[in-house]
């Protein structure tokens, strides 16, 4: 597969808060026959109960990425631009190490195939210098790929955010979350 | 003979619903189509730009077109599983000739428009020609909403035609005709993005529109204000500003109050007001006990909120107000409408960059669906079928004598209720599901029960064709060409993709065939859909939808040309008003006294809670779509009663429980879904579902006196727990209930 089409100044720009639970992102992104046409993206309500507001998770693509660190199968790869692979399906045995690992709960193991799979973020359309399927039909903007001037243009006041710390964990991602403005990171269990 | 020919469960299971799933593989040759077609999506009134992957002659999925400017590839879950429509197990091949006791069997054409034709001439010979109606629908193109207006005046001789916008935009068409004389959105959504303050008044937004979602949200980044009115925390009100719940019916009143808060506060566009209206003064006196307390007491909600919103809207200098079904669907709609547009010319902010107003229009051609005499009493270019000179004008079009032309006939609901009364006794209908979508619907039942012969055009077998003695197989959106019209008034391409399958035909064929075989073939020659858009060019030439300077090319070359467009070289018109110049006889805008009164069903000791209806994301209208495509039934499977906490307790309601609920027209059970979401006097329960489980067994036929559209919003109904965990949704199947 060429990559040369792959632009680098394309950024993955994440607001769960825009997130109106349509699920059009889920629709689309299991359109791809390479995912079995299972979603590579979750949209769950926060709490029903209370509130219509649902949020919206997919690979946050991590700099150093705890599911490749802990995959005892060196099936899951970075490449040169960040993207953090699926599993390689000749050498993931299923241990669901990675499930287990990921702080954003990301990777699934697919119980017929015996594999985990996760996004990509459509790799062979970002390759191509198209956008992910998902970020492309999300009607609300909670999903947006483009250059962080464009997004800047879009949301004066938020500010893209890509350092997360778990607990004592500390993770940079390829991903940008939407925080209010002047935010610099995310401590979600301090 | 229209009862049922075997029964809802053997019926459903040769025709559906069947739920389409895509294989895992996906569709062979989807990665190398045949073709790549540019459309628009099949659903709602935004019409979202979308491509279709051909292969074969089959759609087998579809891709995001980035460049159509509305929604620059967004989509909603419908929109990107629409694709599977096509493709179909349910799809009609044949036509089909009902079989007391079995069902149905294959005829051939021949043989169906034979007796089709025989049936319509010896119904019309005994009863007269308006004994037999047509019943028609808005996901049709212009070319065929308009085909089927010149087809009933013309070669089905009746004046008995209306259509599905009965239950969609009337109110709101009403209501801007008496305004502004004229029935469309005012400006386009790019005037969202800079206005101050945004109201939206009975849209569930987010669900009913998601795509128009992204050009609200791009306002509020720009510091937009944003109130959203609805009786629920929707998607949209949950990041609403301010949201006002307000109590189900009461909808004239909160605007009726925020009128009453600018005058006094003196929130007015004088100059506006005394140059390019008229009619304030009635307003003025209409509203005139209408405070905060009165308000707080009629609206339930918190008179702060209602002060709050008016401080915000009176002062802006520049503002949006957004309205839909949820202040449309009522026994008083037009009212309702009218209390909005007040707030609108007393601000004097229309006509202006980010000035702007729109109802938010429903289905997918609600828009030219409504302009070119798809309704009982309009001819086309938005035209009266009572006016003698729009008479002559559409006669001299059409070749006819003018005193051949058919009055104005009976209303969608109004029709229904004639046929029970056993006034109309033939029915044809295209692209309406009224066993789902009207109120009241066992009174519909038992009205198609009693048809002496009905006939239905429809490419899947809906509930209410279930009742036909003949059905024809049409044509899906994407086996034809056409032009629609978008909520905004933009008219774009509907582009062919594939040929219908089997021995389906294009709804265009059918049409044209039937009138040749009554004997009207001489007015219906047309070898194209641009040969019936180009009369339609014509027809609508002079009228207030003027349509005459918009060809199928200067669409292509524009993405979309917006209406009234009078010559060849006119660019459109993206913003009316911008001239001041109204198309009301003195060329105003009118106010309107709108004086509150009540709903026509209100709780009572025997009936305490208030129902009002809906529709959720994943599902579109009657379903006859939406109910066959498995992914979006899956969603949201099953029609769920949302119910508050403190309700629920008092009634010992459990959250899914069964619970039954009871009007004067019925009752029906439905899981109980407690959520902190709703008022604590009311009940929601969407509308897509058919037979035990549609909510449209309970809803009232209470009609509104102008625009004759049902009061679903708001009825009263009682709540009895049954003791019983709902069943998991894969055994009620809810999608394809009896």
């Amino acid at each position: 597969m060429s990559t040369s089409g792959f632009r680098l100044d394309q950024e993955f720009f994440l607001d769960p808060q825009r997130c109106i639970g349509c699920h059009a992102c889920e629709m689309a992104c299991a359109e791809c026959e390479t995912n079995g046409h299972e979603p590579m993206i979750q949209v769950d309500y926060v709490d029903r109960f209370l509130s219509p507001q649902t949020s919206v998770q997919l690979c946050m693509h991590c700099e150093d990425p705890v599911c490749a660190k802990v995959c005892p199968a060196d099936a899951i790869t970075k490449d040169e631009f960040g993207i953090v692979h699926s599993a390689n399906t000749a050498r993931c045995i299923a241990c669901s190490n990675c499930v287990q690992a990921c702080p954003f709960g990301v990777p699934k193991k697919i119980e017929p195939m015996q594999l985990m799979v996760k996004c990509n973020m459509c790799y062979d359309r970002t390759s191509a210098g198209k956008k992910p399927m998902c970020a492309t039909v999300c009607p609300s903007g909670a999903l947006f790929y483009g250059t962080r001037a464009e997004m800047a243009a879009r949301r004066p006041n938020s500010t893209p955010v890509n350092q997360f710390h778990f607990g004592q964990q500390f993770v940079k991602t390829k991903v940008n979350i939407m925080m209010p403005k002047g935010a610099t990171e995310l401590v979600i269990d301090a | 003979m229209a009862t049922l020919p075997t029964s809802a469960e053997n019926l459903i299971a040769s025709f559906g619903p069947k739920l389409n799933f895509p294989p895992q593989e996906g569709f062979a040759g989807r990665d190398e189509p045949d073709d790549v077609i540019k459309t628009h999506c099949c659903f709602c009134g935004m019409q979202c730009g979308i491509k279709l992957l051909v292969k074969n002659d089959r759609v087998v999925g579809f891709e995001p077109w980035e460049e159509f400017p509305f929604n620059e590839g967004r989509l909603c879950p419908k929109g990107v599983q629409r694709y599977l429509q096509n493709n179909h197990p349910d799809r009609l091949l044949d036509p089909l000739a009902r079989v007391e006791g079995s069902g149905f069997r294959p005829i051939t054409w021949d043989a169906a428009f034979a007796q089709l034709t025989a049936n319509i001439q010896r119904i019309q010979a005994q009863s007269g020609p308006d004994s037999f109606a047509m019943l028609s629908g808005v996901s049709l193109s212009n070319e065929k909403c308009y085909l089927v207006g010149k087809f009933a005046r013309v070669a089905l001789k009746t004046k008995n035609l209306d259509y599905n916008g009965r239950l969609c935009m009337v109110s709101a068409g009403a209501g801007n005709k008496k305004a502004f004389g004229l029935d469309r959105a005012s400006n386009t959504y790019a005037d969202l993005a800079h206005a101050e303050v945004i109201m939206i008044c009975g849209s569930n937004v987010s669900e009913t529109f998601p795509t128009l979602t992204h050009w609200i949200w791009q306002a509020r980044d720009n510091g937009a204000k944003l109130i959203v009115v609805d009786p629920r925390l929707t998607p949209i009100a949950r990041t609403a500003d301010l949201h006002l719940p307000i109590r189900p019916g009461r909808d004239s009143a909160l605007y009726g109050a925020i009128l009453h808060q600018m005058i006094k506060h003196d929130w007015l566009d004088h100059e506006f007001i005394a140059n390019h209206c008229s009619g304030f003064e009635e307003a003025e006196q209409a509203v005139a006990g209408y405070d905060l307390e009165w308000a707080e007491q009629v609206t339930g909600i918190a008179k702060e909120k209602i002060l709050l919103a008016a401080q915000w809207w009176g002062p802006a200098k520049t503002s949006f107000l957004l309205h839909a079904r949820g202040i449309e669907h009522h026994s008083k709609g037009v009212e309702n409408v009218l209390a909005c547009i007040n707030l609108v010319l007393a601000s004097g902010r229309i006509g202006k960059p980010f000035c702007g107003y729109a109802t938010i229009t429903g289905q997918g051609n609600g828009q030219g669906g409504r302009e070119h005499g798809h309704k009982c009493d309009q001819l086309p270019g938005n035209r009266d079928i009572e006016n003698p000179e729009h008479r002559k004008y559409i006669s001299e079009v059409w070749g006819i004598d003018e005193k051949d032309m058919p009055g104005k006939g009976l209303t969608a609901y109004e029709i229904i209720e004639a046929i029970d009364r056993g006034e109309i006794k033939g029915l044809l209908s295209i692209c309406f599901n009224p066993l789902v979508s009207l109120p009241n619907n066992n009174l519909v039942r038992r009205a198609l029960e009693k048809l002496d012969y009905y006939v239905a055009i429809d490419f899947f077998l809906n509930e209410t064709a279930r009742h036909a003695d003949l059905i024809l197989p049409g044509s899906l959106q994407e086996e034809e060409d056409g032009t629609v019209t978008t909520a905004e008034g933009r008219v774009v391409r509907i582009r062919k993709a594939v040929n219908p399958p089997g021995n389906a035909r294009s709804d265009t064929s059918i049409l044209l065939e039937i009138a040749r075989r009554l004997g009207a073939g001489r007015h219906f020659n047309y070898d194209s859909s641009e040969a019936i858009f180009n009369e339609l060019r014509l027809a609508s030439k002079g009228g207030t939808a003027d349509y005459y300077g918009i060809t199928y090319q200067k669409i292509e070359d524009n993405m979309g040309i917006f209406w009234p467009c009078p010559s060849e070289d006119h660019p459109g018109t993206p913003r009316l008003w911008e001239n001041r110049k109204f198309k009301t006889p003195d060329g105003k805008a009118h106010f309107h006294g709108v004086p509150y009164r009540d709903p026509a069903e209100i709780t009572d000791a025997e009936y305490p809670v208030i129902l009002t209806t809906g529709r959720v994301v994943s599902q579109y209208l009657s379903g006859t779509q939406t109910r066959r495509i498995g992914k979006l039934v899956k969603q949201y499977p099953e029609p769920l009663l949302e119910i508050h906490p403190t309700l629920a307790a008092s009634l010992g309601i459990q959250h899914r429980e069964l619970v039954k609920v009871i009007t004067r027209r019925g009752e029906a059970e439905f899981p109980a879904q407690i959520v902190e979401t709703i008022r604590e006097d009311t009940i929601f329960v969407p509308y897509h579902w058919p037979g035990r489980k549609s909510v449209n067994q309970l809803t009232s036929g209470h009609l509104d006196p102008v625009s004759k559209i049902p009061e679903f919003k708001v009825c009263a109904c009682r709540l009895v727990p049954t003791g019983n965990q709902a069943p998991i949704w894969e055994e009620t199947k809810a999608y394809a209930s009896p």
